[in-house]
This record gives structure tokens, sequence and C-alpha cells, in this order.
């Protein structure tokens, strides 16, 4: 009994007292887990976009932020400079979009969707064999002050502590929200929104009123690569561009099944939830556990909605009938 | 009911009363012309010919797998014939592509439902006037102005189709959800959104018990008379095809048997035959 309450103790009030204890730290704590949070959401909507608009994980996502942040970084290493850089960086995604529309997702039309998931699967490997072909497997490090982001840090005074907040995590939630409510407004008030949900539901219906999927697919494959392009930059200015960065892509799939897989403020939602949830479990939480708990957090979050509520926070319950 | 609602500037064609659609009866709208269609080794349709005028319902009937649905698919460019030409509206194409029929006015419906059934019955008869948004999109993102004035006129109009058709209690439902004979009528109105000259209706009827099937009759009827609009419909119910069409094209294993009105047809010995079979 004694035990039993001293276990209840240490696992369930001590933590908060930690927390009451130090609040600049937690102030910190969550703030990293915020930015952390921001970065899966932006690599999660990258999915949504895709899902979106033909029912497929794209799991060529994680692979085409390294792509593009090494196309951005291998030129600027050319001697290109750095906003010239970033420019031709997004033709090359949007050229991308229109050859994978072309060479791939043209001919598979009217297939099933576990046929578009093992196309996009290919699609990786071809990427990462193509990346690693042109720029080598080497790490490179991201030209964060070149593209006119500060690399600074700004301390900010509560609680009687200290609270740093990093100049690139800053531009990181700002640059992540202005692309979430673009994004957002694109999807709910345009035409091409509007026959983005069509397409995913019945590729014959949406050609028979007039919609086009080519143009909607080379569409939707250009804005996921920008978003590529941003999460790429983003999170090769906190490591480095290796192809390292591809894993973090599986982190956004714990995301999705928390948010859904067709909703944009579930992605932002789901991201905001694993990062800082799994933070604040790190430090707190972690030493009962000997550690390391980023690592399988999200997984287990993810296990836990999947039994509870599989379509996620905010997706579409869809109800088939037999 | 269905035949109070405001009609008055939905589109050109549907100014045409009943009547006068039988005067200029005679105007073809659209003609095929030695269709034929393979798919490997395997006929489909072999040097079919036949023609739909403006606004009559002309009925494609046969036995299964005798190529009907394939000629649907052929009128409306997702199949491409190779052999023979398919004039519409005057012109000729080898090749038509679904987005090309869908902007010069040829809609359809599907034999298994095609909705987009995640969303609501408003939203999937919306999407049907895709083609006619025209505002930038630019402007729809920030939804004043113009855009925002486009975006109720097109509400409007399906608001109309919506009361036509009698399926205003299900406006917000999640069209996967619904009944199938509703499912059936919100296909329809998808279809009619796009203010068709030349509807195409694959087994508009089946499955549907015969209370649902008077409503569907009533409704294509009306949408022929008051709209003036042309369909072309494959139906196996014999009755309905009796009471309906104007003009039916028999097919069987890919070839017309016979083509005329109704009672021509149906006193057509190769008709007969290829219906119930031949004693050998």
């Amino acid at each position: 009994m004694e035990g039993l309450l001293t276990g209840l103790d240490t696992f369930l009030i001590a933590p908060f007292r930690d927390m009451a204890s130090l609040p600049d730290f937690l102030l910190q704590v969550v703030w990293e887990g915020f930015v952390s949070g921001i970065l899966y959401a932006l690599i999660a909507l990258g999915f949504v976009l895709i899902y979106k608009a033909s029912a497929v994980f794209n799991f060529a996502q994680g692979i085409m932020v390294v792509f593009s942040a090494l196309v951005l970084v291998s030129l600027f290493d050319l001697g290109v400079p750095a906003w010239l850089a970033l420019i031709i960086t997004i033709g090359v995604m949007g050229l991308l979009a229109l050859t994978i529309e072309r060479v791939v997702l043209r001919k598979l039309v009217n297939q099933h969707e576990a046929i578009l998931l093992m196309a996009t699967i290919g699609l990786t490997l071809v990427l990462k064999g193509a990346g690693q072909l042109v720029f080598g497997g080497e790490p490179k490090s991201m030209i964060t002050e070149e593209l006119g982001l500060s690399t600074g840090s700004t301390d900010w005074e509560v609680f009687g502590g200290f609270v740093i907040f990093q100049h690139i995590d800053i531009a990181a939630a700002v640059i992540a929200i202005i692309m979430v409510a673009a994004l957002a407004l694109f999807f709910s008030r345009t035409r091409i929104g509007r026959a983005l949900r069509a397409v995913a539901d019945d590729h014959q219906a949406a050609l028979s009123v007039g919609i086009s999927l080519n143009q909607i697919w080379a569409i939707v494959w250009f804005a996921s690569g920008i978003v590529a392009l941003v999460t790429g930059i983003m999170w090769g200015a906190r490591s480095d561009v290796s192809f390292a960065l591809e894993i973090i892509a599986l982190k956004a799939l714990a995301v999705l099944i928390l948010g859904g897989f067709t909703s944009v403020p579930g992605a932002i939602v789901g991201g905001l939830i694993v990062g800082i949830g799994e933070k604040l479990f790190e430090v707190y939480w972690g030493p009962m556990f000997g550690g390391g708990v980023e690592a399988w957090f999200a997984y287990v979050l993810a296990l836990i909605f999947l039994l509870f509520r599989p379509q996620g926070m905010f997706g579409e319950r869809h109800i088939e009938r037999v | 009911m269905s035949a109070n609602i405001d009609i008055a500037g939905m589109s050109n064609s549907e100014t045409q009363t009943g009547a006068q659609a039988q005067a200029d009866a005679k105007e073809v709208l659209l003609s095929v012309d030695n269709v034929t269609l393979t798919f490997g080794g395997v006929k489909a349709i072999s040097d079919i010919s036949f023609n739909i005028n403006k606004g009559e319902i002309r009925a494609i009937i046969g036995p299964n797998g005798a190529g009907k649905t394939s000629m649907l698919n052929v009128i409306n460019g997702f199949y491409h014939p190779q052999k023979g030409r398919i004039s519409y509206k005057g012109k000729t194409r080898k090749r038509m592509k679904p987005y090309h029929a869908a902007s010069s006015g040829i809609a359809r419906t599907f034999q298994n439902v095609a909705l987009f059934s995640g969303m609501s019955t408003l939203d999937n008869i919306m999407s049907g006037r895709s083609l006619k948004m025209k505002r930038g999109l630019f402007w729809q993102i920030l939804h004043v102005g113009p855009a925002r004035a486009e975006e109720i006129e097109h509400r409007a109009h399906v608001e109309k189709i919506i009361d036509f058709l009698e399926i205003a209690h299900i406006r917000k439902q999640p069209v996967g959800k619904l009944p199938y004979g509703l499912q059936k009528r919100v296909e329809l109105g998808r279809a009619m959104a796009m203010e068709p000259e030349l509807l195409l209706l694959d087994e508009p009827m089946a499955g549907m018990n015969l209370e649902e099937k008077e409503d569907m009759s009533r409704f294509v009827l009306d949408l022929n008379s008051e709209f003036g609009t042309t369909i072309a419909l494959i139906e196996h119910d014999m009755g309905v095809v009796m009471d309906l069409a104007d003009r039916v094209v028999v097919l069987d294993y890919g070839q017309k048997i016979a083509d005329g009105t109704p009672s021509e047809v149906q006193s057509n010995q190769r008709v007969i035959d290829a219906y119930l079979g031949v004693a050998s």
C-alpha cells in the first residue's frame, strides 16, 4: 500500500511539482516542443496535401524534404547566390511535380490506392538513388544565414529565470503559420480545393464533371514539394542536411494518425501535440523509463488513438455500406 | 411540384419548350460513324453507327456484354475507338478527352454510382459547377467581390436542382450514408449542375424499386421536356425504355442489330432472338 502510494506520487504528482517549481524551465521545454511540433506539422502537411487529392499516403514525402534541401545547398556550393538558388530549387520542385504526374501518376488513373502507394515507394527509391548519385552521401550544412535567416537567439527574462528563443525557431514558427493559413484558405475557398476532394473520392466521376486530374495532381505535388523545401530548410538549419532527415518523416505518420489524414488543422494540432508532448514526457517522465522516450512517445500515442479514434481528431469518418 | 419551379434563365438550351424541341427534332446533335473499339483481341464494339437528335430521349439497349457502357465511354472520351468518328454539334473528333466532353456540354452518370462519398449532397452537386466557375484563385481565396457573387449564383442554381429532384432533406448529409436510390438521384443532380446539352445515363434505374423507378422516370421526362436536355440512356427495364424513349438502338455482341422507334424495335425478329435466344 505504502509502495503503491509512493509509486503514484512519483508518476502522477511529482512531475507536476517539478514543473511548478521551475516555471521558466517548463516554458523553455514547451517552446522547444512547440518548435519541433511545428516542423512535424509541416511534414504532415505535405502528406495531407497529397492524401487529400489522391487518397494516397505519399511515401516519398520524407525523401522530397532531403532532396529539395540538397538541391538548394548544392546549388549554393556551385557558386549560385542564395536567393537565386532558392528560386531555382522552387523551379526544380515544380519540374519534379510535373515529371511525377506525367511519368508515374498519369498511367495509374482509376487504379486502386494500394497501387498508387507502391508507386510512391518506388519513387522514394528512385529519388534516393538519384540524390546519392548527384549529391553524394555526405551530410551538408544548410545555408541558413545566406538565406537571410538569423542564427542568433533572444533571451526572455521571466519567472526569475531565462527562456532562450533561437531566431531560427521563431522564423520556423512564423513561416509555418503563414503556410498553414494559406493552405487552409486554398482548400476551403477555391474551386481547386473542392476539386481535390472530388479527385480523391472518385477518379472517373471527377473526370466526368470536367475536373482535370493531370492539372490537380501537378498542383498538389508542386505544393507539397514547396512544403518539403521549407521543411528541409528549417530542419537542415537545426541539424544538417543528410539522408538521415528522411527518418523524421516517419514521425509525421504518428502525427497524421492523431490529426486525421485529410485535415489541415489536424496536421497542425497533431504536430503540436506530438512535439510538445514528447518533450514534456522526455524531461519530466523520461528518467523513470531510463530516458530515450522521445523516440517512441509519438508511436505509442498513435497506437492509443488507433484503438479509440481511428479516423483521428479531425479526420472525416467514412461510412461504407456493404 | 417539379413542374412549377422557375427555370427561366437557367441556361440557353433550357428556354426551349417541349414543343419547340419536337419541332427541330431532326437536328442531329451527336452522330457515331463506324466506330470500332477493341481491347487487345476482344472487339467490344464493331462498326457501329447511329445518331442522337437534338431534344430526344435515345435509349441504348441490349443483353449483358453487348457494349452499351463501352459506347457511352467512347462518347464521353473515357475510351478512344480504334476506328470511326464521332461528330458532336457538327464538329468531328477522332479522340475526345473527358475534359473536352465535359466542357462542350456532355454530362453523364455511372452504372455503379460514382459519387464523392465523403462530401455532402450539396458539395457533390456543386462539383458539377466546377467548369462554370471562372473567377481566379486569388479572388476565391479572398472570398470578396466578384468571386463571392459567383459562388452565390452557383449556389442558387444548385438549390433549384435540389428542389427539382426533391432531395432538400438530405442537402447536408454525406452521400456515402444515403440509400442507393437517393445516391442515384444525387448523381443525376451533379450531372444536371453542368447544364449539359447531352446527358448520358448509364442504367439510371438499376437496383431501384417500382416507386423509385417511377420517380426517376418522371425526372428524366421533365428534364427532357422542360429543360430541353437531350438524353441518351442505357436501361434494362424494357417497360421503362418503351415508355421513355423516342428512339431505341439495340446492340448485341458489340454490333448494332436494330434501330428505330420502341414499337419497331419491339417487333424486330433479331431483337427478339437476341433477348430470348434462338432455337437451333
